[in-house]
This record gives structure tokens, C-alpha cells and sequence, in this order.
């Protein structure tokens, strides 16, 4: 097509006065929106290729560059917003589905924005973090109904109830799934040690284990996913838990699909597919069609590692979400993984990101509520995930009944992820989301782990402050514990959903 | 003695080491104007290397027994006895090269100047880290306490 109507989503300011044509920002730009005119000795730049990933921004060692939003504007249009005739003019020039990576960036309402937390004053003492401990491990599994003890009745009770195998999390905080491929294997070596370090686990996504990454089993959680993609018995006993993957937030009842080019020789190893063969996740699992394929294949998984590992089951948060969870919990699931509406991925359809599936908040009230109502909250722990962006929201999602939370996408941003949406391009600037030997260097693992180990580290002060604050001293009498949020500027549906009380009541 | 270590994996390419090498040996030591008004006679004593997406930046090795040192007819080339580092007296150079065909890493070159001096790393004299390292993005290179042929 001759002329695009799509025009530049960013401006680029270099100040000609700090720019000293250097050249850094040309060789970072995975892109090529920088280019340098050796007759005129001057650093050019072309807008229409900036995705706005602050790249250049940030290594410009003369702070010479701003990246700004064009200006440009339609004729104000409360039906047909900006980017709606954009992307009408995308898909009218290429007919294909758009495309984009990271969660859903529309303005539905954020729910942890509008609870509040609650805190001790006069009637009941709060806590100082820095004087008395404060309990945050959390234990991951089946609970049992009851303990049963015997042998010296007072003296030396032995436990006579076997427990179900659990996962020990120094932190309430995981890292969720993102797959070898999805992401490079310098962001993956990253996570796991990061995860070793800081107590807690990372989660393998659908693309198997590497071999270097076998070190890191004991911190893995390893899925096993609709492509069933790197799956074999030595993958599922070296890692700590498994997991199945039903659905995505991000793209709940859609598959995935990594590209061949992305699938090189490590990752066709990794995923036993062969080298540039584009690797097809179908939408459902091909032999899970009802609650008790989906027990068939718990078991069978917890066969082939004899019991010894709990079973997670990943599901999106859809419209029916509590009687799904109450089935999977049925169905011998140890722990139960929710995405919400606004979980990441690093590919999906606009559309089906922007529309499909619930807010991860509601989702998780109405799940922790219904089991409890069923007697078998127990039975299963609960993961949250989709858009866990600070310790506020852990702590939120603690209190609203969840055991622990996944996070994605604020571990990629630790990293160094300026979510410019662009993931499936290929080309993260940020050694990220991407296979190219040029760009997935820029991701030193050993600043990757460090990252986030202090995001942990922060983030883990940040609940013990808020804990005090509350009078807890462990966030075992946090979990389920409604008592401690308020709902502001929500409607009685909403409260009642959430189980929450409005503020001032 | 420290040196400073190359790690290649993480080596980005993007060439903030030789910027910074240059600012750091120029007298305003002013990114800007280094750039602007000394920038003809400035050169970077590291150089990044680069074949595909391979890349490295290469400087002084600071051998434990150094050819260039051997080789010089002027005495200009010598280990200063504060920092171990392999040092060129500029005012005893006379330009003759022999230090840049002998050393087993490429890692010397003739000043810009036009002086006929040899300019080469000289792990930015006695700084507790050396510009190049200070300023990599990606700590591809590091300072440490190392043997040599690191």
C-alpha cells in the first residue's frame, strides 16, 4: 500500500546542545529509529519507529534525549478514541489480527485502588517491625481437615497425620510463568536466582527447562502446559511443584504460539521441537475436556513424582470462576492459580486482552468465599496473578483470602521492562522478551537477580511496616482477615462481591 | 594487583567505555566539552571489539612481565610504582612504535596528538575504578583482584 495512515505514537526531543553524536543511542536501538549522518556529523532520528521504550533515554550518557507523546490529535471524539481509528487503520492496511504483549492497559476499574487498609490506634497496639518479629513464610498445599497425634499423649506427641508436600515461601511472592522463549534465557537465569536467594519460586512457563537452569529445581515451579512443550520425567522431578496451565489472564480460551524464528537450536532442545518450527500451544488441553480429565491428568503427574510435589492448576479468571475453582480443588489440585483480566503475556490479540475475562480482585473474593461456604478452602492455597503491582496490592490480595500472589510483570520492570507492549516483535530492547543474540546480552543475569532480590527485599519491609501497622505479627492472621479492608467509591455490588465493608462503616 | 577483567557475554556494544575513557583523559573532564572542543585530539585507550553480535571492549591486559616495557628504547614505557599499572612517560617517548608491534593484545596506539606518543591505558591513574568500568552499563567489565591472562 502506497500511503500508511498510521502516524508516529511518539516524538523524540534531542538536545542539540548536550547531543554529542556519540552514537550510543544508534547502537541500542533495536528499532533503528536513531541514525547518525556522517556528512553533517549529527545523530538523526526517526519518530515513526519509536515504541516509547526509554532505551536510548536511559543510556544517553549526556541525558540528551526525551521521548515525548505526539502531540497530534483528531477531532475530539468521545465514541471513536485515538486509538481506535488507529488500529482501524492498522488492520486496514495489513487485514491481520493486531497484535501486543503485556497486560490489559484499558482504564476498568483497578480495584486495589479503591480498598483501603485498616490499622491499630488506641484500642489495640500496633507493631514495630524493627523491635519484634514478624512472621511472613507461607506455606504453599493441601492443608489437612484435622491432626491427629499420638504416642505420649502430653509429653511426646508424634503426628500421626500424613501432610500433603508443600512449598516453603520466605516471601508471599512468586514469579510467574514466563516461558524460555517468551522471554531470553538471561531473564529466565535471572529469575531463578533471584528466586533462590530470596526463598521463593519461579515458575518455568510452557517452554521446559534449560539444562544450565536444573541448579535452580529446588526454587522451580514446572508447567505443563496445552503444547506440553519440554515435558519429560527428568523436567517434572527435578523442579519443586508443578504446574498445569488451563488459561492466561492475559488471553483467557486462546493458545499461544511462538514463532520459528524465535525457536533456536537451545529453545528447539529446551521445548524437544525441532529448530525453527513454530511452537503451537492449542487453546484447551486436547485430553482435558471436563473436571475429571482434568483430576486424570493431576494424578498422573502426581504419580510420576510419587506424591512427593504439590500439583498447581493455572486457570484465567473468567465469569464462573468460583465453581471452576471449587471443580479444580475437587479435581486434587494442591494449589489453584488465577490470572486476572489485567495479567501479562508476551503475545495475545488486542482484542482478546482488552476483553476478555474479570478483574483479578473480584475474582479472587468470590473464589476464597465460595470455598470457604464449600468446607474446602483447605484443601488448595491460593495463588493470585494479574496485576500485582506493589506490596500494597500482596498485602490487598493476602487479606481478601489469597495465600500468596504471582507477579510478571513488575518482575520484568525490575529488570528493566519499560512496558512498551512490544514483545512480540522480538526486539525488547532491554534483553527481555527477545532471541537475538545482539539484544539478549544487554540483560546481565547477575543485575537481573539483584534487581530483584531488592524488589523482594523492599517489597517484604514494606508488608512487615503494614502488618505492624495492623496489629499482625504474621500474615497467617492476615489471610481471609476482610476485617482489615474498606472499600471507597465502590457500589454495594461491588462490596458484596469483594466481601468488604465501605469505609466509615 | 587489580586489572580489570573483560566478562564478553554481557559486553552490549555500546560503546559508553571508550566515550567515557576519552572525557576521563581529557582536561575538562566534561562529557560535553571534551567532546566539543577537544574531541580532535582525544582518542579512547579502550576499544570495543566487535564481530556480529560478539563484542567486547579490550584494554591494557597490565602483563606481569610487559613486552612493551621490554621492547622500549627510550624508557618511556615502565610500571608505576604507586598503581602497578603499565604507564608510557610522555615526556620520554619518542614515537617509534616498537611498544605497539609487540603487544600481544593490540591494546596500544599512536596518539592523535601528532607528538608521536603511544597512548594506552593507564587504568585511569590511581582512581579506586578505572572510567570505563565505572560507566559500563551492563558490568561487563569489572575491577578485581586477578592474576594475569584474565
Amino acid at each position: 500500500m502506497a500511503l500508511s495512515l498510521a502516524t508516529s505514537q511518539f516524538i523524540i526531543e534531542r538536545d542539540e546542545t548536550r547531543c554529542i553524536a556519540c552514537q550510543v543511542c544508534v547502537r541500542q536501538c533495536a528499532n533503528d529509529v536513531h541514525y547518525y549522518d556522517e556528512e553533517n556529523d549529527r545523530v538523526l532520528s526517526n519518530d515513526a519507529s519509536c515504541v516509547g521504550c526509554h532505551r536510548c533515554v536511559t543510556l544517553c550518557p549526556t541525558r540528551a534525549l526525551t521521548v515525548r507523546r505526539n502531540p497530534l490529535e483528531f477531532r475530539p471524539n468521545a465514541n471513536w478514541a485515538a486509538e481506535t481509528l488507529r488500529n482501524i487503520y492498522k488492520q486496514a492496511e495489513t487485514g491481520g489480527m493486531l497484535l501486543t504483549g503485556m497486560g490489559c492497559d484499558q482504564p476498568y476499574r483497578i480495584y486495589w485502588d479503591h480498598i483501603v487498609l485498616n490499622a491499630s490506634q488506641v484500642t489495640n497496639p500496633s507493631i514495630d517491625p524493627l523491635r519484634e518479629p514478624m512472621e511472613l513464610r507461607t506455606y504453599l498445599g493441601a492443608k489437612p481437615e484435622r491432626l491427629a497425634l499420638c504416642g505420649g499423649a502430653q509429653r511426646n506427641p508424634v503426628l500421626e497425620t500424613v501432610l500433603a508436600p508443600q512449598l516453603q515461601l520466605e516471601v508471599p511472592v512468586m514469579f510467574s510463568a514466563m516461558s524460555y522463549g517468551s522471554i531470553s534465557f538471561n531473564a529466565c537465569a535471572s529469575l531463578a536466582r533471584a528466586a533462590q536467594a530470596a526463598g521463593t519460586y519461579y515458575n518455568t512457563g510452557e517452554g521446559g527447562l534449560h539444562p544450565a537452569l536444573y541448579e535452580y529445581g529446588a526454587n522451580t515451579i514446572a508447567q505443563v502446559a496445552s503444547g506440553r512443550f519440554g515435558v519429560h520425567l527428568g523436567y517434572l522431578n527435578t523442579a519443586a511443584a508443578l504446574e498445569i496451565k488451563i488459561g492466561q489472564g492475559a488471553k483467557p480460551g486462546i493458545g499461544g504460539h511462538l514463532p520459528g524464528e524465535k525457536v533456536s537450536l537451545d529453545i528447539s532442545r529446551t521445548r524437544m521441537i525441532p529448530e525453527g518450527a513454530d511452537a503451537i500451544s492449542p487453546a484447551p488441553h486436547h485430553d482435558i475436556y471436563s473436571i475429571e480429565d482434568l483430576r486424570q491428568l493431576i494424578y498422573a503427574l502426581k504419580e510420576a513424582t510419587h506424591y512427593t510435589k504439590p500439583v498447581s492448576v493455572k486457570v484465567a479468571a473468567v465469569h464462573n470462576i468460583a465453581p471452576i475453582v471449587s471443580g479444580i480443588v475437587r479435581a486434587g489440585a494442591d494449589i489453584v492459580a488465577i490470572d486476572g483480566l489485567r495479567g501479562g503475556t508476551g503475545a495475545a490479540p488486542t482484542v482478546v486482552r482488552n476483553n476478555v475475562g474479570i478483574p483479578i480482585e473480584l475474582a479472587l473474593a468470590a473464589v476464597d468465599q465460595r470455598l470457604r461456604e464449600e468446607g474446602i478452602r483447605h484443601r488448595a492455597s491460593i495463588v493470585v496473578a494479574g496485576s500485582i503491582r506493589s506490596s500494597a496490592d500482596v498485602v490487598k490480595a493476602i487479606a481478601l483470602g489469597a495465600d500468596a500472589v504471582y507477579i510478571a510483570t513488575a518482575a520484568l520492570v525490575a529488570m528493566g521492562c519499560h512496558l512498551c507492549q512490544n514483545c512480540y516483535t522480538g526486539k525488547c530492547n532491554w534483553g527481555i522478551a527477545t532471541q537475538d543474540p545482539y539484544l539478549t546480552k544487554r540483560l546481565n543475569p547477575e543485575i537481573g537477580s539483584r534487581r530483584l532480590v531488592n524488589l523482594l527485599r523492599a517489597w517484604s519491609l514494606e508488608i512487615k511496616e503494614m502488618m505492624g501497622g495492623m496489629g499482625v505479627n504474621a500474615i497467617e492472621s492476615l489471610r481471609g482477615n476482610r476485617d482489615h479492608l474498606r472499600g471507597v467509591g465502590l457500589n454495594q455490588v461491588e462490596l458484596d462481591t469483594l466481601g468488604i465493608r465501605a469505609a466509615g462503616q | 594487583m587489580k586489572r580489570i577483567v573483560i566478562h564478553e557475554e554481557y559486553c552490549i556494544g555500546c560503546h559508553l567505555c571508550e566515550i567515557h575513557c576519552l572525557v576521563q583523559h581529557s582536561s575538562s573532564r566534561d562529557i560535553i566539552k571534551a567532546y566539543r572542543l577537544e574531541r580532535s585530539h582525544l582518542m579512547p585507550r579502550v576499544l570495543v571489539e566487535e564481530s556480529g553480535p560478539i563484542s567486547f571492549a579490550l584494554q591494557c591486559r597490565q602483563c606481569e612481565e610487559p613486552a612493551c616495557i621490554e621492547a622500549c628504547i627510550s624508557g618511556a614505557m615502565h610500571r608505576d610504582e604507586r598503581t602497578g599499572a603499565v604507564i608510557c612517560d610522555e615526556s620520554k617517548c619518542v614515537g617509534c612504535w616498537m611498544c605497539i608491534m609487540v603487544c600481544p593484545a593490540g591494546a596500544i596506539r599512536q596518539n592523535l596528538l601528532g607528538t608521536r606518543i603511544a597512548s594506552k591505558c593507564d587504568l585511569c591513574y590511581g582512581a579506586d575504578v578505572p572510567a570505563c568500568v565505572a560507566h559500563c552499563p551492563n558490568e561487563a567489565l569489572t575491577y578485581e583482584e586477578v592474576g594475569e591472562g584474565r
